[in-house]
C-alpha cells in the first residue's frame, strides 16, 4: 500500500525542498518506487534541487487541467531509476491545485508508486493545506530557531484538525520531526535551541537531526540531492533518517560537537 | 578545564531565553490552546444541535465564551431554555469549567 508523506514546516527556507529531495532519493536508493511532487505553485524549485529543471515540459497543473497525462509530466531521475519528479507549475494562480484534481492525481500515483513525497510550500494557506491534506505521514521540518519552531507548531495544529485523516476521523497523520541546520557547537555554547528543547515544545517523535553543513549548498549548486554525496555529514544524516523511517534502529549522530584538545582547554 | 570561562559573560545563554519565550507563545496560540482554533464556533454549533434534539431553542440562546483568568482558561457555556408554556426564554442553564 502506497504511503503519502508531506514535507512541511510553516516557515520558509528551513529545508523542506532539500529534505524532500534527499528523502525521496533515499527511498529510491532502498529500491522503493518513489515520486516527489512539488506543491509550490508559482515558485517551482524542486526541479532545480533535483537537477532536472531543463527537462520540465509539463507540470502538476497541466495534469490536473487535463492538458497532459501523468506519463508526460513525470520526470524520471537520471541517477536513480526508481525515482520520479512531478514539477510544480509556474502559474501565478495559487488556486490552480484543486482538491478534486490533486486527489485524482494522488490516487493514480498510489497505484504506481510505493511512496509519494509532497514538498509543501511555506505558509499555512491553500498550497500548504492541499499538500498536507492527503498525507499519511508528515515530516515537520524545523530549524532550532524561535520563529521556525512556532510555525511548526501552527502547522501541527493544521494537520491535526484539517487533514483528510482528521476530517474523516481516521487514525491521525503520523507527525515526525526533522530538525535541520543543527549546529551542535552553538548548542553547546547555549546559543542555539537544543534538540531536547524543540522536542519538548513540539511534542512529536524525532525522525532525524540534520547538521548544519556546507555541503547542502554545494549539492544544490549542482542539482544533486545531498544524500547522494557520500562525503557529506548532512547526506549521512538523511540516510540515517530514511533507515529510521523504514523501521531500522539508527543512533542519532551529529548531536555532539567533537572539540579538539586546545578548544576543550580554552573553551570556544 | 575551561578556565577561560571564568572571564566570560555570565548572563544566561540566549538559547534558554528562546525556549522560555517559545513555551509561552506556543501555550497561548499553539495547537493545544483553545484560543488558537476555531473550535469555539464549531462547539457552539454542535451544542446547539444537541440541545435542539430535546428543546426548541434559537441560535442566539446559546452563548459560549472563553476567558482567561491568570493562568487558567475559563470556558463558559450559557444556554437559555424557553418557558415550556409560552415558548419564551425563561430558564438559564450555566455551565462553567476550567
Amino acid at each position: 500500500m502506497a504511503r503519502v508523506i508531506v514535507v512541511t514546516s510553516g516557515k520558509g527556507g528551513v529545508g523542506k525542498t532539500t529534505t524532500s529531495a534527499s528523502f525521496a532519493a533515499g527511498l529510491a536508493l532502498r529500491d522503493f518506487k518513489t515520486v516527489v511532487i512539488d506543491f509550490d505553485v508559482g515558485l517551482r524549485n524542486l526541479d532545480l534541487i533535483m537537477g532536472c529543471e531543463r527537462r520540465v515540459v509539463y507540470d502538476f497543473v497541466n495534469v490536473i487541467n487535463g492538458e497532459a497525462n501523468l506519463n508526460q509530466a513525470l520526470i524520471k531521475d537520471k541517477r536513480l531509476s526508481n525515482l520520479y519528479i512531478l514539477p510544480a507549475s509556474q502559474t501565478r494562480d495559487k488556486e490552480a491545485l484543486t482538491h478534486e484534481g490533486v486527489e485524482i492525481v494522488i490516487e493514480e500515483l498510489k497505484k504506481r508508486f510505493d511512496y509519494i513525497i509532497c514538498d509543501s510550500p511555506a505558509g499555512i494557506e491553500h498550497g500548504a493545506h492541499i499538500a498536507m491534506y492527503f498525507a499519511d505521514d508528515a515530516l515537520v521540518t524545523t530549524n532550532p530557531e524561535v520563529s521556525s519552531v512556532r510555525d511548526s507548531d501552527r502547522i501541527l495544529g493544521l494537520i491535526a484538525s484539517r487533514s483528510r485523516r482528521a476530517i474523516n476521523n481516521e487514525e491521525p497523520v503520523q507527525e515526525l520531526l526533522v530538525l535541520t541546520r543543527y549546529d551542535s557547537e552553538r548548542v553547546e555554547r547555549g546559543d542555539m535551541l537544543a534538540l531536547d528543547d524543540v522536542l519538548e515544545i513540539l511534542g512529536i517523535p524525532l525522525l532525524g537531526v540534520i547538521p548544519e553543513s556546507q555541503t547542502v549548498l554545494l549539492a544544490s549548486n549542482e542539482g544533486v540531492p545531498v544524500i547522494l554525496n557520500e562525503r557529506s555529514d548532512a547526506g549521512h544524516a538523511y540516510a540515517d533518517m530514511v533507515a529510521r523511517y523504514l523501521g531500522e534502529e539508527r543512533p542519532h549522530r551529529f548531536l555532539t560537537h567533537r572539540k579538539n584538545f586546545l578548544r576543550r582547554m580554552f573553551g570556544g | 578545564m575551561r578556565f577561560l570561562e571564568l572571564f566570560r559573560d555570565q548572563s544566561p545563554p540566549s538559547a534558554s531565553k528562546a525556549k522560555e519565550r517559545l513555551q509561552i507563545i506556543v501555550a497561548r496560540e499553539g495547537r493545544n490552546s483553545a484560543l488558537s482554533s476555531d473550535y469555539l464556533q464549531r462547539m457552539q454549533r454542535e451544542l446547539l444541535d444537541v440541545v435542539r434534539k430535546y428543546v426548541a431553542i434559537e441560535q442566539d440562546h446559546i452563548k459560549v465564551n472563553l476567558d482567561r483568568e491568570g493562568n487558567c482558561e475559563v470556558l463558559e457555556v450559557n444556554i437559555t431554555l424557553p418557558d415550556p408554556s409560552s415558548g419564551r426564554p425563561l430558564h438559564h442553564t450555566k455551565l462553567r469549567g476550567r
